[in-house]
């Protein structure tokens, strides 16, 4: 019988499957089985996989925290008028290795990071307000960016060059106004 | 209160069709259909914003309408819709009476209400928070509001559904056990059940901070719980348009399903583990360890997965089968070519099967990986993805299934009958051509729910590459000419609706059904007949198989090539 009638045989469950069917769910189900199994073995051996670091943390201990690394390496400042606004961001340049923190908040990243190609960073990222989202062009990583927990991600440049950071989780009004540079210099 | 009792029978299909269960039938897709009508004009104007060229809104317009365009389509217009398959999937498809008539009206006027508070909040201006309305960001107290009523009623709406179920049951209207199409009605109202708990779980908390008696609410918690019901609401839909294509399968082609087993395992599947799969929306969040991820995402081990690449074989399976044994057997596809292409409830359904699979399933699949998700996490490739799944998948399915709902239930001849047969056609190609383009963009990194990725103005803006900018320009006309095909959608479907030419059936009455009895079935008229049992050929699908196998290598080749470019970015971990 048809699919909008009851099945033909009362004791359907015990009809014989078709071939056909067998062969495509045998086939289907190795295919999720590799899938899954891809998962675990890019952690093992895949280089871009995300940390499983983070905080519970408020605002201001991680803007104190921020603005400690700020005081000790910055190395210029930058202006950028953004609308009828001129904004002045002071560009920071941490040892390799170290901790660098990145704020976000409605609707900027700050402050302005320096890095250097070919070194490894431990790059924390909180918002200080709502939802963001840290999405690196044109690399195209994207991370989700909560306020209240400071994730921590080890990050290795690899071309040096200007890389855009943008906002891609909506955070109101001026979402689309949000973003910043990332500089990633040559290794001295 | 007497219960009604009245039935008539279909002279096109043979189906028993209860009075109550007709009404309101036909009152939740007209709802339906007029919460597509704003969700398509807001669609229009989305595409034409995005489409830089255009740029048609300011910003606070674009996100106030971006807004609106998700909850009239993805909730309004689409559960409005599902509330009428589920009333036709229990009541007419059992010939059995409506369970509790008055209280399925309740459902029905509490959901209208729900619907109208909430576009209310949202056109008031200060509610564009999206879809998903993601805390700490708040909304007006109405936009909870609106959504908790519209659930309420939604829910009241399936256990009428299931209560049907049982009245069907105790009053021996049909024999054995329920149809397959019931069947997977039944697994989307149970995942309706525990999609709508969920729901209350966090728009409730949500509605109380908004009118300030709770004082915070964590944002990472709230994307965990909303994500439950966000994405298992997805899940509804799946279930629900996977068995509009067993329907139409049936009702056009009197298809008998491959196995009874196998789909119906296939849809209990769905059931034990889609609820699961909301965790891919978090994989590029903090807190959350991989190992959860891994488990949750890979909807424990893929079975979820398994369960829709089950229902791509057995549907175009059984309609293969049923072609054959109608003498279309030469070569592997004569019984493809030789299907009714001018029927748009064909049509419609199989291109809803293609795009659904080809397109929503592997991208789907691949966003759902925990490392690939980093490429793609709020890229416009997320609404490319929900566009072939939700847009060509469900609604598709849902414009074909309504060509046959117009002269079953309406009553109705469809009107302008070319336009209803190209109509599938245009909406499917935009829409296809919106989804695949979304997708190309996305993959250049273009954010979604953005106004302006030019940065006009901006200094520290991001120029991205010239063919994203060409990719969001396809985009836009792919968007114009699926709200072309929506608009001829709407067209057919108002006018055969309201002017269309009534189907006169001579000696047509109303049959009171004796106490506790649906009327006798009538013989099924011979054209409609179901073929009889099949089976005797053990290999009876060779074409659906060469077809599974392009999309199994299509599916492998994707997914590599998307691992191949992970690999290219900065290392990170």
């Amino acid at each position: 019988m048809s699919a909008i009638q009851p099945p033909e045989h009362r004791i359907w469950w015990k009809q014989p499957v078709e071939p056909l069917e067998i062969t495509w769910i045998v086939v289907a189900f190795i295919w999720c089985i590799f899938m899954f199994l891809m998962m675990p073995y890019w952690h093992v051996f895949g280089k871009q996989n995300l940390a499983n670091e983070a905080y519970r943390t408020t605002p201001e201990a991680y803007t104190t925290k921020t603005q400690a690394m700020v005081d000790k390496h910055k190395v210029r400042e930058e202006k950028f008028k953004v609308g009828e606004a001129e904004l002045t961001i002071p560009v920071v340049r941490p040892p390799a290795g170290s901790d660098v923190y990145l704020i976000a908040r409605l609707w900027q990243w700050w402050p302005m990071l320096e890095l250097e190609s070919g070194q490894t960073y431990r790059l924390h990222l909180m918002s200080m307000d709502w939802l963001h989202g840290f999405s690196l062009q044109p690399e195209n990583i994207n991370i989700e960016v909560h306020p209240g927990y400071e994730h921590i991600l080890t990050v290795q440049p690899t071309t040096p060059g200007t890389y855009s950071i943008v906002c891609n989780e909506y955070c109101g009004i001026n979402h689309h106004t949000m973003a910043s540079k990332l500089y990633v210099v040559a290794k001295k | 209160m007497a219960i009604n009792r009245m039935f008539r029978t279909c002279p096109m299909t043979g189906l028993r069709v209860h009075e109550s269960a007709e009404a309101l039938i036909k009152a939740n897709a007209v709802a339906a259909v007029v919460f597509l009508l704003l969700g398509g004009i807001l669609a229009l104007l989305v595409a034409l914003t995005r489409w830089q060229a255009v740029h048609l809104l300011p910003p606070d317009w674009f996100y106030l309408v971006l807004t609106g365009h998700g909850l009239d389509m993805l909730v309004f217009w689409i559960i409005f819709f599902e509330i009428a398959v589920l009333y036709f999937a229990s009541s007419i498809l059992l010939g059995c009476r409506l369970a509790a008539p008055r209280l399925a009206w309740f459902a029905f006027f509490l959901m209208l209400a729900g619907g109208i508070i909430n576009n209310y909040a949202v056109f008031r201006g200060d509610s564009s928070v999206m879809f998903t309305s993601y805390a700490p960001m708040g909304a007006h107290p109405t936009f909870y509001l609106g959504l908790i009523l519209f659930a309420v009623g939604a829910l009241i709406a399936c256990f009428v559904f299931f209560g049907t179920l049982v009245v069907g049951k105790a009053e021996h209207t049909y024999n054995g056990s329920v149809p397959l199409v019931t069947f997977g009605a039944v697994t989307a109202a149970i995942i309706a059940v525990f999609t709508i708990a969920t729901g209350a779980i966090i728009l409730i908390p949500t509605f109380l901070w908004s009118v300030g008696l709770v004082d915070h609410i964590d944002s990472l918690m709230y994307r965990t719980v909303w994500w439950a019901f966000g994405h298992s609401s997805q899940q509804i839909n799946v279930a629900a348009h996977v068995s509009v294509w067993y329907a139409v399968a049936a009702i056009v082609f009197g298809a008998k399903p491959m196995s009874e087993k196998v789909s119906r395992g296939a849809f209990l599947l769905y059931i034990l583990f889609l609820q699961l799969a909301s965790a891919h929306h978090l994989l590029a969040d903090p807190g959350l360890t991989s190992n959860w991820k891994i488990f949750n995402t890979s909807y424990a081990m893929y079975l979820a997965v398994l369960a829709s690449m089950v229902h791509g074989l057995t549907v175009p399976g059984s309609i293969e089968v049923a072609q054959r044994r109608k003498g279309y057997t030469k070569g592997l596809f004569e019984w493809l070519r030789k299907a009714p292409w001018g029927n748009p409830v064909f049509s419609g359904m199989f291109m809803s099967l293609l795009g659904f699979g080809f397109l929503g399933g592997i991208s789907g699949v691949i966003m759902g990986t925990e490392q690939l998700n980093l490429i793609i996490h709020n890229t416009i490739y997320v609404p490319g993805h929900f566009h072939a799944t939700v847009v060509i998948g469900t609604t598709l399915a849902f414009m074909a299934v309504t060509y046959f709902v117009i002269p079953a239930i309406f009553r109705r001849e469809v009107s302008f009958p070319k336009i209803a047969q190209w109509q599938p056609y245009v909406f499917g190609i935009g829409m296809t051509m919106l989804a695949v383009f979304m997708m190309g963009a996305g993959t250049l990194g273009v954010p979604r729910r953005h106004w302006d990725i030019t940065f006009a103005g901006n200094a520290l803006g991001y120029e991205f590459p010239g063919t994203a900018h060409l990719m969001m320009g396809l985009m836009g006309i792919g968007g114009v000419i699926a709200v072309v095909g929506g608009a001829m959608y709407l067209l057919v479907v108002v006018h055969s609706v309201f002017l269309g030419r009534r189907i006169e059936t001579p000696g047509f009455q109303r049959v009171r059904a004796v106490e506790g009895m649906a009327p006798i079935p009538v013989p099924q008229p011979a054209g409609a007949a179901p073929q009889a049992h099949g089976g005797a050929q053990a290999w009876g699908a060779p074409g659906t198989f060469a077809l599974a196998m392009v999309f199994l290598v299509s599916f492998v080749l994707y997914y590599f090539i998307n691992w191949k470019y992970l690999a290219t970015v900065w290392p990170l971990k």
